[in-house]
């Protein structure tokens, strides 16, 4: 299966992946030769076959609906490359 | 015998008894650390003198009481993914060079609550994705056994500290094998909880349906005793079982394989496989045998999926989770910085590794719209065969045993240009992560080089007491612990 540059700056786009020329190369080749590995799966039969989404049995898990301890503001903000009154800053969105 | 060398079981018999302080455990660690760190290089951020200062405050405290918590006063190191309040936990990555949880996993809380001492965070590949830590944005770890190996991976720098001695026990987690195949590769025990035994949160998540945090320790009944303190339901964690946990020692009573039927997938001992590492894993089925089992040849059939199965859901999902990196709430941002979008773009492209830019843009693809049913939603089918496959099986046998990883360790350099030949090292491993079962790496020989050789178990979903029972009573009569690298 070929990848092409084309497709993987789309890919690049909608991942918010910023990729130089040559990681632009390199993915073309390397997705390549993995999705051709991965087509294999086509082989097999699954009509029919429920999807696992996860092992587990369990469907939704409900608690009640009450306020509980949580962080503060401020050590919620304590990582955050940039803050201003108690919220995150971020660039101009809007020109 | 110096501390370092004992077990967990063995050190914390010394300390309840109060033979020995929790100062001078740390202060014989950090001899150690010193002495051999800067060789194997297994932790990104050494805490050894705030777990001195923790040691001097439980020493004072338990003056006149008795001690009685497993894990008090226990030296444990734990990989750079598992959040610890106030220590910097970085995923090796540039992209979290700088977060400080402001909160506790719950493993680590349960730890705390026992008074246990962290001498560090240990190195992995990025945010747990690869297979020899050599994806790390601080540095590969080396393979106590022979320096110029990767100690494996994704928690390498856990299984290297627990092989040279730098911890009494650690933490890993485990995609794909990233606690059985490091553990494999550096000749100590590692297990795999079934998915949901214990609890993720605080966890960095890799890939969500697939994670699992669990011990890599000296020997089995350490393995046991580490599983009892970490295991169980979490009301933070929706997808931890709301189930008893058993008294994993009590496991451990039988020491033999009499009533277990054990199988053998044939699949597993097909091409590819190090003639080495056959041979030792052969006998040890032997030694299964005369033990009492009943074993018996197995199929499973979708082997030969599982590896582009779960390369497309691991990284479906890895994707997803790994676009909360945008340089907003924590982590790093770009210095360069136009708009909003192209603060995100630049910020992902600096901090994020190669194999990370890879596989989110594996994941993207596989989700993106026009490819999803043919790759994510085919993956996701597969993914039920391939359970089906266990469950059939398990309706045979009550364990499988087969190889970790098909080859001893490699040298570092040797995978990393190629990330297929990469992949295909995990291929026994990853079918485990997709069924959720639980399965345990333990040493069964060493290569005609030096390098330790692993034996895999796998046990149906919540039976990890029949998995630890096996691995003990193969233990019992094999001890290749025994022998201890010798670093230099």
């Amino acid at each position: 299966m070929q990848i092409t540059k084309q497709d993987v700056e789309h890919v690049a786009k909608l991942a918010r992946l910023e990729i130089t020329e040559t990681e632009t190369d390199a993915f073309s080749r390397q997705l390549s030769a993995i999705l051709t590995y991965v087509e294999q799966l086509k082989t097999l039969d699954t009509a029919g076959v429920e999807p696992t989404a996860t092992v587990l049995e369990q469907t939704n898990v409900f608690r009640e609906d009450k306020a509980r301890p949580s962080l503060s503001v401020e050590k919620a903000l304590a990582n955050a490359p940039e803050s201003e009154s108690g919220h995150f800053r971020v660039p101009r969105i809007l020109e | 015998m110096a501390l370092y060398k004992l077990t967990l079981r063995e050190l914390q018999e010394r300390f309840t008894k109060g033979e020995v302080t929790a100062c001078e455990i740390v202060q014989a660690y950090t001899l150690r650390l010193n002495q051999l760190e800067p060789k194997v290089r297994a932790y990104i951020t050494p805490t050894k003198e705030a777990a001195l200062v923790q040691a001097e405050a439980l020493d004072e405290k338990l003056k006149g009481w008795r001690r009685t918590m497993p894990l008090m006063g226990m030296p444990v190191a734990v990989k750079d993914n598992i959040c610890t309040q106030g220590v910097l936990t970085t995923c090796a990555s540039r992209m979290l060079g700088n977060f400080v949880p402001p909160y506790d996993a719950s493993v680590i809380a349960r730890l705390r609550g026992q008074s246990y001492l962290l001498l560090g965070k240990t190195n992995l590949d990025e945010f747990a994705m690869g297979s020899s830590t050599e994806n790390s944005a601080f540095g590969p770890s080396r393979n106590p056994w022979n320096l110029s190996r990767v100690p494996g991976g994704s928690s390498g720098g856990s299984a290297a500290a627990v092989a040279a001695d730098l911890c009494a026990a650690a933490l890993g987690s485990d995609t794909g094998g990233s606690i059985r195949q490091p553990a494999a590769c550096c000749g100590v025990v590692g297990l795999k909880p079934t998915y949901g035994r214990v609890s993720r949160f605080g966890l960095v998540a890799f890939a969500s349906s697939l994670d699992q945090i669990g011990p890599i320790t000296k020997d089995v009944a350490d393995a046991a005793m580490l599983l009892g303190v970490i295991a169980g339901h979490d009301p933070l964690d929706s997808t931890s079982a709301n189930l008893p946990v058993p008294d994993y020692a009590k496991a451990l009573k039988k020491k033999d394989f009499k009533k277990l039927k054990v199988g053998v997938p044939r699949e597993y001992f097909a091409e590819g496989l190090d003639p080495e590492v056959e041979q030792a894993v052969q006998a040890a089925i032997e030694e299964i045998k005369q033990l009492g089992a009943e074993v018996k040849e197995i199929a499973l059939p979708r082997t030969d999926a599982a590896i582009a199965t779960y390369y497309l859901i691991a990284t479906a999902e890895a994707s997803s989770n790994l676009a909360r990196y945008d340089g907003v709430k924590y982590g790093l941002r770009s210095k360069e910085t136009g708009n909003l979008l192209d603060m995100y773009m630049k910020t992902r492209q600096e901090g994020f590794g190669p194999e990370v830019k890879r596989r989110i843009m594996l994941g993207t693809y596989a989700l993106s719209a026009g490819y999803c049913d043919a790759f994510y939603g085919k993956a996701q089918a597969v993914r039920t065969l391939i359970r089906q496959d266990f469950e059939a099986a398990f309706r045979e046998v009550d364990l499988i045993v087969t190889p970790v990883m098909p080859t001893p360790a490699f040298k570092l350099g040797e995978k990393s240009e190629d990330p297929l030949q990469m992949y295909l090292s995990d291929i026994y491993t990853i079918s485990v992560n997709l069924a959720g079962n639980p399965a345990i790496a333990m040493p069964c020989g060493f290569s005609k080089a030096g390098l330790p050789i692993g034996l895999q178990l796998i046990g149906r979903p919540f039976e990890e007491e029949t998995l630890l029972r096996g691995a003990h009573a193969y233990e019992q009569v094999t001890n290749w612990r025994a022998k201890r690298p010798n670093i230099r």
